[in-house]
């Protein structure tokens, strides 16, 4: 999300997940789609059926490559040259759009002198992806028209993570595919209001709209609106909270709806965290292993409980309805922060339900200025929505974009070594990814079916690998990273590559996290979950 | 706006738009033509030969309406004599290899076929003669949210169908040949053992009984609401019966998702009403969790938080709850506990 804000001025999808249909070529990144958001993966499968080309980047040969014209099967943390090495094809072949980066960007030059290092034979070593498969794909992408991409949290959660999404811009500013229906650069977010929660404030350094706590004019207006002094300093981020917790700065935790415990990079230092707080409360709506840890647990509404709006992926502001009443004694979270609030003498928190608190929110923030329940009655919108009679917007930058200088922001970059790298002590690396089935596990793992279909965790690992250490299918192993160890049954399979082992996190009887690696991203502050460094054991 | 054409359909004269079908022509003006492998998102097959209609002028001829588009100056007639009986013929060798325990059946009063029998109409002798076989293919029940009845099936191949041309899944096809013919995956295996990803897309256009979902119950109101799993943001139709959710199907009007699903999203939703679910405040004592009234619990944490105001504080919230939610936990970390310690799992 830092990255796109800084090249492109906004860190959402730039489209909408109906115009992937309408792409000529759609490139998917570090998504695997079909599993993680199948919705859009229609999209794709459909844009492919009317003769669309896809390619493929991802280091496990996912259910997507089935329908891809190109399968760039990159060795894991290598996406930045991977990218750079599309983008040197292009310049070289002068596929380029030349009149848009002059029209409509900036930091050309230090991008393209960036470029020098990633000569094909350097990409190929580094990436492992034959070079004449990324001239095919560097081709493709840049002589159809128009073109998305579209990636997920395998371009993310890596400790360069920042530098993957600034490759994903610059190669859509490269050959003009962004600020166009169907054509741009598209992060599929994976929750479902997490564009939402960015949206409406809950990040450390900016108030609603992306509005920056640093700036004394921004101060200034949330202290008028709100009526109290606010602080300037920028918190913490999530996993520095953590830290924070560990150390013992933070001695008080407020917890709503997240289970670390399985969740969270790294999960053991986490658990440890909150076991060190003097103080933490979670406010769920099942007990989940965070919960456990927890000095007072607060019981919360579902989704089915209680009105409001939910953002989407593509931006798009969406009334969520109250199907039924609250189970048992459960409040809603916006209801439970009130009289927390007003107990603690807090002004501003006499609302009568979502409907004002929605009010509050558009009079505060531009982007949702336009955006009632009154509107939302008659249909979703898509922000920037800044006026109550504006459509909102299905695709951003058509004119310019939304950076400081209007302009598209080129980005040099180099290649950095993952955060982690195999030894003889660990020689595999293990990445995470999701189950079509589970979701994460706290609302998933309470549905008997979903169960079924998908019932434990399986260590996937290639038939070389696997014979290798002698171990095959439907075998107990256990997994051991410089953080912690599982034990967990093997499935032997050829989608991942020699070398690279994968595993889901949605089962509390086997918690990857403890394995995965919290190092960060500089800039974005996520941790690099997927690459980790393992070593297999028969049990 | 698309080119106009004009034709006469018994006897009635219709416009319709070019590359329209007769059938969607018909349907569209509320003319009943008997159909059951027609289905508005798929291409059209012909399979079911019950939506023959007669056409006249230069074009005479029976066809079937489902794949035959229309023309200026056809003259159409879904109803003669000869249409009747073979239409006639058609259904009954359907029905006579169709369980027809209609009362004990989820699509009772909804069944496309039950509407085809109430239009062309049944001679109870002729099809005690045609009913010959007794022995009943075993249901398939592997899957846990689905059932399928092959002695319901009417070989529309709408299911094989769907998971072709909308979901590019294929795990379904027809197998074997003649009267052995069946909807079946590779192998005839098990439903749970082919590649069905279990979105239940086919469960939703299956026109009679023979997909049903397991343990349906009609809701007795619906709400239109988004799903609660990934971004897609996909527009829901939660039904509901004694306050409790009991289905789930796609809200064909959300730009989202058109009305299709995942399996998460169609089924996922059964989280809601797990016994498990926390219903009361909890606070620990001596290690333990003991049940709390809500002004106990808020007064404990609220003074608690009143001595730990500014940078000793946190908040962490969740991309799961409300954009409401959501502000106002942030509005509350900033406001009265003093610390721009808010973050949530973005970067997760």
């Amino acid at each position: 999300m830092a990255g796109l804000a800084t090249s492109l001025g906004s860190g959402s999808m730039t489209n909408t997940i109906s115009e992937l249909g309408g792409a000529s070529v759609i490139l998917a990144i570090g998504t695997n789609t079909t599993a993680t958001h199948p919705i859009v993966a229609l999209q794709v499968k459909n844009a492919v059926r009317n003769g669309s080309k896809l390619i493929v980047a991802n280091p496990k040969e996912i259910e997507l490559c089935k329908f891809a014209d190109i399968f760039l099967q990159h060795k894991p943390g290598t996406d930045v040259p991977l990218l750079m090495g599309m983008m040197r094809v292009i310049l070289e072949e002068e596929l380029h759009d030349k009149s848009f980066i002059q029209s409509r960007c900036e930091d050309f030059d230090a991008f393209e002198k960036s470029l020098a290092e990633f000569d094909l034979d350097t990409v190929e070593k580094l990436t492992g992806v034959p070079q004449d498969k990324i001239i095919k794909a560097a081709r493709i992408y840049a002589t159809q028209t128009p073109a998305s991409i579209i990636y997920c949290m395998g371009i993310t959660q890596h400790v360069h993570g920042t530098d993957n999404v600034l490759a994903t811009s610059n190669l859509a500013l490269l050959t003009g595919n962004i600020g166009k229906p169907s054509s741009g650069v598209n992060p599929l977010r994976g929750q479902n209001n997490v564009q939402g929660a960015c949206d409406v404030g809950c990040l450390p350094n900016v108030y609603t709209g992306y509005q920056a706590v640093a700036i004394p004019e921004i101060k200034n207006k949330f202290e008028s609106a709100w009526g109290v002094a606010l602080s300037d300093t920028p918190g913490l981020t999530h996993t520095k909270i953590f830290d924070a917790c560990y150390e013992g700065s933070i001695s008080t935790l407020y917890l709503v709806g997240e289970n670390p415990v399985l969740s969270e990079a790294d999960a053991s230092h986490a658990t440890e965290a909150m076991k060190k707080v003097d103080f933490m409360v979670v406010q769920d709506i099942f007990m989940t292993e965070t919960a456990e840890l927890a000095d007072v647990v607060l019981p919360a509404v579902t989704f089915a409980e209680e009105d409001g709006t939910f953002t989407n992926t593509e931006r798009r502001v969406q009334r969520v309805r109250k199907a039924i009443d609250p189970v048992g004694d459960a409040k809603p979270d916006w209801w439970i922060a009130c009289e927390l609030a007003k107990r603690l003498n807090g002004k501003g928190f006499e609302f009568s339900g979502p409907e004002e608190i929605m009010e509050e929110i558009s009079s505060l923030t531009p982007a949702y200025k336009g955006i009632s329940y009154a509107r939302l009655e008659k249909g979703s919108l898509q922000w920037p929505c800044p006026t109550t009679d504006h459509p909102g917007t299905p695709f951003l930058h058509a004119e310019k974009f939304g950076t400081d200088s209007g302009k598209g922001k080129f980005k040099p970059l180099t290649y950095r070594k993952p955060g982690e790298e195999t030894d003889g002590e660990f020689p595999l690396i293990l990445t995470t990814d999701r189950s079509l089935y589970h979701f994460h596990s706290t609302m998933t793992r309470r549905v008997y079916g979903l169960n079924v279909l998908a019932k434990e965790e399986l260590l996937n690992i290639h038939p070389e690998d696997a014979s290798g250490l002698g171990v095959e299918n439907g075998q107990m192993v256990k997994v051991v990273s410089r953080r912690g160890e599982v034990a967990v049954k093997v499935k032997v399979t050829d989608i991942c590559p020699l070398g690279t082992v994968s595993m889901t996190f949605h089962f509390a009887e086997t918690p990857t996290n403890l394995l995965t690696c919290c190092e960060l991203d500089p800039v974005a502050k996520t941790p690099g979950t997927k690459v980790c460094a393992v070593r297999v054991e028969g049990l | 706006m698309a080119d106009k054409i004009e034709l006469t359909i018994n006897g009635q004269s219709v416009k319709a738009d070019k590359g329209m079908t007769i059938l969607e022509t018909a349907l569209r003006k509320g003319i009943y033509i008997p159909h059951l492998c027609h289905h508005h998102d798929l291409d059209p097959v012909g399979a079911c030969r019950l939506c023959l209609v007669e056409i006249a002028g230069k074009w005479t001829k029976i066809a079937i309406s489902c794949k035959t588009e229309v023309q200026d100056g056809m003259v159409v007639r879904t109803e003669t004599p000869e249409i009747n009986e073979m239409r006639q013929v058609t259904l009954e060798l359907l029905i006579a290899d169709h369980d027809t325990d209609c009362l004990a059946c989820e699509q009772n009063t909804k069944c496309a076929l039950q509407r085809v029998a109430d239009h062309v109409g049944v001679n109870k002798e002729r099809l005690q003669r045609l009913k010959s076989r007794e022995v009943k293919a075993p249901i398939d029940d592997s899957n846990p949210f689905f059932n399928f009845d092959p002695n319901r099936c009417v070989l529309c191949g709408i299911c094989v169908r769907t998971c072709d041309e909308l979901q590019n899944v294929q795990a379904i096809d027809f197998a074997n040949r003649g009267l052995g013919t069946k909807i079946a995956g590779f192998g005839d295996k098990p439903r749970i053992e082919s590649n069905c990803e279990s979105c239940g897309e086919c469960i939703v256009r299956c026109p009679v009984g023979a997909l049903t979902e397991k343990d349906y119950m009609k809701p007795t109101h619906q709400v239109k609401t988004v799903c609660s799993f990934c971004g897609c943001g996909c527009g829901l139709i939660l039904g509901v019966r004694d306050n409790r959710l009991v289905s789930a199907r796609g809200d064909v009007s959300s730009p989202a998702n058109k009305g299709r699903l995942c399996v998460k999203g169609r089924f996922g939703y059964k989280f809601v009403n797990h016994p498990d679910r926390l219903t009361s405040p909890l606070i620990k004592r001596n290690g333990e969790f003991v049940k709390a009234e809500w002004d106990e619990a808020l007064d404990l944490v609220a003074d608690t938080f009143s001595k730990n105001k500014g940078e000793k504080f946190a908040a962490i919230s969740s991309a799961k709850t409300t954009n409401e939610d959501n502000y106002v936990l942030q509005k509350f970390a900033r406001a009265v506990m003093g610390t721009n310690n808010i973050d949530h799992c973005a970067r997760l």
